[in-house]
């Protein structure tokens, strides 16, 4: 069974076996608003928990893409490089940024569930 | 300090509006459809901008106000005529841009349209350049809508009959169901439209009505992309207290008559013409999708820093990044190589023609 987990960053990554999704909440898609330029880290590289992986413009402005967790980039969503705006349309589906092979299963401990990260959302925003 | 908010507050709560800050007031960033929508239906179709934050200023005649004005603005004052409108600069000693602006001559005297963030700096100025000698008032009391795109002249001509016929960069008294109000042909998107300066309670049911015809709100987020891509400057950014109008490219708006004249700057603007610049205007094409913001560093094909942008974004009807931005004068001709700057890495890019986007507003005697 996978496993979904939230970061105050507003991404979400998703546990299967010791490959993680990762891209940007719904929540956070609706607050940047149309999205029109993406890019992520390379294939092959190693990111660092809470370090930058890659950066997601608007129509407004820049926002870096943060990575939840630790591990080496399995693989990118070339489609959400190509078409950004899938983006806006679905952030927690079909549009996932990248796959990381993780390091270190702990470090989801600290990420909200759903129910917390609805809630981080929610008071973030008031 | 409480921000402001403009008559149509309420108007754009009702409509999905996100807020942001905007020189004191609360204005609209955007509606439930998103920049790039609103970009579009503003191409297409028609939008509705909210501009009351915008200063109205209106200099009352007596005997001289135009001579003295003329002191005051760079622009033919004399050969203007009543109701016709001229874009112009309040200056300063060094040929630096306070305030970009809109001078209209009306029957009671001049009609001048502020930037927000400028006006009660730049009232003070004028104030005291005419020796306090003039009546001079900035209204509260009227709200200030744009109305651009290709429909804007149909949706307009429904409710104020003959509003049509105006010609570009020139403007007339109408009425709307008893109460006077001022409409212009005019704008900063590129396209044809209309700016229309209305009594604070009647602004609401106006631009009701407005979009009951077809049109839609507009927020200040596409505001800034639609007047990026037509090449227009934004106050603050792409013109300031240190670049002349010739530096920024925008000789033409100092009227020809003038040149060899005094007005704030006068001087340096003519050495400047004679002389040529060390920076200039230009506009910038990137080779990738990446956008270059404002701030972002420029470099030529030797790695030597030439310029900095002062507005790039993403051009909804162009599909592509577009910045405006300042470089050394030599590297300013059309096609030149330069490189941007953006988060650490070095994007090619090239110097290219202002506007992204063809304009489409109607022809009729500029004056310009």
């Amino acid at each position: 069974m996978s496993e979904v987990k939230f970061s105050k960053e507003h991404e979400w990554i998703k546990l299967e076996g010791e490959v993680a999704t990762i891209g940007i909440t719904k929540h956070a898609s609706e607050m940047l608003g149309d999205i029109v330029f993406t890019e992520l880290p390379e294939k092959g590289s190693n990111v660092e928990k809470d370090g930058t992986a890659g950066v997601i413009e608007s129509t407004k402005a820049a926002s870096d893409i943060y990575t939840p967790v630790s591990g080496e980039v399995a693989d990118i969503n070339q489609s959400v490089v190509d078409d950004p705006s899938k983006i806006n349309s679905d952030p927690e589906g079909e549009a996932w940024l990248f796959k990381l092979k993780i390091k270190d299963r702990s470090e989801m401990d600290s990420l909200m569930n759903r129910e917390q990260y609805d809630k981080f959302a929610k008071e973030s925003s008031s | 300090m409480e921000m402001k908010k403009t008559s149509l507050f309420n108007l754009h709560k009702k409509n999905g509006a996100k807020f942001v800050e905007f020189a004191g007031y609360q204005m609209p960033i955007q509606y439930k459809d998103g920049v790039i929508h609103e970009h579009k239906y503003t191409r297409s179709k028609s939008g509705v901008f909210d501009v009351s934050h915008m200063g109205q200023l209106f200099i009352y005649d007596v005997e001289g106000l135009t001579e003295s004005l003329e002191k005051v603005f760079p622009a033919d004052l004399k050969n203007l005529n009543i109701n016709q409108s001229k874009y112009s600069f309040l200056m300063n000693e060094e040929g630096g841009i306070y305030d970009d602006l809109i001078i209209t001559k009306i029957n009671e005297g001049y009609m001048i349209i502020l930037n927000a963030a400028c006006k009660y700096q730049d009232f003070k100025i004028i104030k005291e350049k005419l020796d306090n000698k003039h009546q001079m008032a900035l209204k509260d009391n009227l709200s200030l809508v744009a109305i651009q795109g290709p429909d804007a002249k149909n949706v307009l001509g429904k409710i104020i009959a003959n509003s049509d016929k105006l010609k570009f960069m020139n403007g007339c008294n109408f009425d709307f169901e008893g109460t006077k109000i001022y409409i212009t042909r005019s704008g900063y998107t590129g396209e044809d439209g209309f700016e229309i300066s209305i009594d604070n309670s009647k602004v609401e049911k106006f631009v009701e009505i407005l979009l009951d015809n077809g049109s839609k709100l507009i927020g200040l987020g596409a505001r800034d992309t639609l007047r990026l891509e037509a090449g227009l400057c934004l106050y603050g950014n792409d013109i300031n207290n240190n670049t002349s109008p010739i530096e920024a490219n925008l000789k033409w708006a100092i009227s020809k008559n003038r040149i060899e004249t005094e007005y704030p700057g006068s001087d340096i603007i003519k050495s400047q013409i004679k002389n040529g610049v060390d920076k200039l205007r230009v506009g910038i094409e990137l080779e990738t999708r990446v956008i270059a913001r404002e701030e972002t560093k420029i470099f030529n094909e030797q790695n030597k820093e030439i310029g900095k942008v002062t507005s790039g974004t993403f051009g909804p009807s162009v599909e592509r990044p577009i910045a405006m931005g300042y470089v050394d004068n030599n590297y300013s001709s059309l096609n030149t190589k330069v490189f941007l700057e953006v988060r650490g890495k070095k994007i090619a890019a090239k110097i290219c023609n202002l506007p992204f986007y063809k304009k489409n507003h109607v022809k009729g005697e500029t004056n310009v």
